[in-house]
């Protein structure tokens, strides 16, 4: 099968050269990189906002670029939505005609497209319709924004840093509906970010970008797992994202046990019925490696596992990330070089990760 | 009202209301064009294109009026042409006066359109064409309402000149009465002949009370779009 989305890219801007190659099938790819490595760029590219001077962008097996056949389709013929920074509402329609103002672009033919009444549940802004763009809240507007952008019927859907100019409590507003646009739409989704949490709660999978190449490019639980991806495994909020399943609470202690590959975890008590599924993140500095298996630990989870892989020391040389392979799951975590040096840590040793529950996340 | 004003007033008062919206109106899509153009367009002799839109501003009325009629009188090189292939004649006309009104009011006309149309966010014209509008469409469904005040503020300048020309006109079109007299040629009709005071006095008050109604018009109508509009 072909890839969903396939993209190589040579653009020169200035001083700042574009020179991107990534493919991917994932529902949600996100676009990763430091501010200036050239995220928005290459979306740019994507949704024809820029004509590249050379490369090929396909999706879905049709062409937008081709610059060896001579391909380029104009943007508004590529059915490429695209959420912006700031939501570019129209102010002078209200929310309604914005959200329809696609649609009347779109083909009308075949009715693959979402109904008003499907985005307008799945966005909860049923009571916004009647208002002007600029009587809104920003959450209110980015929402509104998504629902424009998939009411046009489009194969793809770029979203660029949509939540970058809110406020932490808006964007714990509108991640959960980015969740359910991912897993219930049926439409791919390209996201930029410079935020590992929202990489760790939303990517299947990932590509990292650093001064306009791609630097690595696969599913997010492998390469947030790599001791070896500076940009992930040096910053402070590196970790491994597990897929687990709620299998059973444990209201007496306030647990809810999952069920991962890796093992049963023990985490604080959430409020999700059994068996939903759920995306679990172990910051690799909330990992304790011992070589025996423990009693008498105040920690609930302890994993078996492999090393695979043990990072350069970074930072002032203090610390370095081990990557840990527990039963096919790779593992985080992060050691001062002297506790590596006292456990002689190598590859193919075993060993045994301790997690304290009230440190897992589940984002 | 009809025995206030004598019948020849009252011509002159209706000529020029017809004379003045017509310049507004004919004007209006060509202006748009350009204003657009200037806006928005790359292209090699844009100042130049500019600087002769502008010309008439900086002109003596009498040289545009006087340029007009070597063009586009019956002799001219267009008026010949239109008058050979569509029998249109401008020379002495009303619609002569009409031209004359509207080449004067054009400059002012671009320039509050294209004042707008550059101050639109073009990120909002992006959005719309990843929405799937092309570009005309995009002209007509984001560009267009969002340059509405300036639109109507272009129009009313152009309206409110064309109802004050007089060098240009008077030049290209001269002074008949009922077909040709405009307010201000009729006021200065009256100044010269004796006992004509009263009539031109009538006449400047007409003058200012269509002016300053045109002024609200333009004022009520901004107001009625901006707040549509920013809210934001």
């Amino acid at each position: 099968m072909s890839a969903v989305i396939e993209v190589s890219v040579a653009h020169r801007l200035g001083a700042f050269s574009l020179d991107a190659a990534f493919a991917s099938d994932g529902r949600l790819t996100v676009l990763f990189g430091r501010s200036g490595s050239g995220k928005t760029s290459l979306v740019n590219v994507i949704s024809g906002l820029i004509r590249p001077q050379a490369g090929r962008v396909v999706i879905d097996g049709r062409a937008m670029v081709d610059s060896a056949a001579g391909i380029f389709v104009p943007k508004h013929k590529r059915r490429i939505g695209y959420v912006f920074q700031e939501a570019r509402l129209f102010p002078h329609l209200s929310v309604r005609q914005n959200l329809l103002y696609g649609r009347w672009f779109a083909p009308k033919a075949e009715d693959g497209g979402s109904r008003l009444d499907d985005v307008l549940d799945l966005l909860g802004i049923s009571h916004l319709l009647h208002r002007q763009p600029g009587a809104l809240s920003g959450g209110e507007k980015q929402r509104v924004a998504i629902g424009r952008a998939l009411l046009a019927k489009p194969r793809l859907l770029l979203m660029d840093e949509p939540l970058a100019s809110l406020d932490e409590e808006r964007k714990a507003e509108i991640l959960p509906y980015i969740e359910r646009l991912r897993d219930g739409f049926g439409i791919p989704i390209v996201y930029v970010s410079h935020s590992i949490a929202e990489v760790a709660r939303l990517a299947t999978h990932l590509v990292i970008l650093d001064q306009g190449k791609v630097s690595m490019s696969g599913p997010t639980a492998e390469l947030m797992s790599r001791p070896d991806v500076p940009i992930l495994s040096a910053s402070a909020e590196a970790g491994a994202v597990l897929d687990a399943r709620v299998l059973r609470h444990e209201p007496e202690h306030g647990l809810t046990v999952l069920e991962t590959a890796a093992g049963p975890l023990q985490i604080a008590r959430r409020s999700v019925p059994e068996g939903t599924a759920l995306r679990v993140r172990i910051l690799a500095s909330d990992v304790m490696l011992s070589l025996k298996p423990l009693d008498g630990i105040s920690a609930l989870n302890v994993l078996p596992g492999q090393v695979t892989a043990i990072g350069a020391p970074h930072g002032d040389g203090g610390a370095l990330e081990v990557r840990l392979d527990c039963n096919g799951v790779g593992l985080l975590a992060r050691l001062t070089v002297k506790s590596a040096e006292q456990l002689q840590l190598k590859p193919g040793g075993l060993v045994y990760a301790v997690i304290k529950s009230v440190s897992i996340d589940t984002p | 009202m009809s025995d206030w004003l004598s019948p020849e007033e009252w011509t002159a008062v209706r000529l020029s209301l017809i004379v003045a919206t017509t310049a507004m109106l004919a004007s209006l899509p060509l202006g748009l064009a350009i204003a657009w153009l200037l806006a928005r367009g790359r292209f090699w002799g844009k100042s130049l294109l500019d600087a002769v839109i502008h010309l008439p501003l900086i002109l003596p009325p009498v040289v545009t009026g006087y340029l007009l009629l070597i063009g586009f009188g019956r002799r001219g090189p267009i008026g010949q042409f239109l008058y050979d292939w569509f029998g249109i004649v401008l020379s002495f006309r009303w619609t002569g006066a009409a031209l004359a009104c509207a080449v004067m009011g054009f400059p002012l006309m671009v320039r509050a359109i294209r004042l707008s149309i550059e101050a639109i966010d073009r990120k909002l014209e992006d959005a719309a064409g990843t929405l799937g509008a092309g570009p005309f469409w995009v002209f007509l469904t984001v560009t267009l309402p969002l340059a509405l005040p300036g639109i109507l503020a272009g129009m009313i300048l152009c309206f409110a000149k064309a109802m004050g020309e007089f060098g240009a006109t008077i030049t290209f079109v001269s002074n008949i009465p009922g077909e040709t007299q405009t307010l201000p040629s009729a006021i200065y009709t009256f100044t010269q002949v004796p006992n004509g005071d009263a009539g031109a006095m009538r006449l400047t008050l007409i003058s200012i009370a269509i002016s300053v109604a045109a002024l609200f018009a333009s004022e009520f109508l901004a107001r009625l779009v901006g707040r549509r509009i920013a809210v934001e």
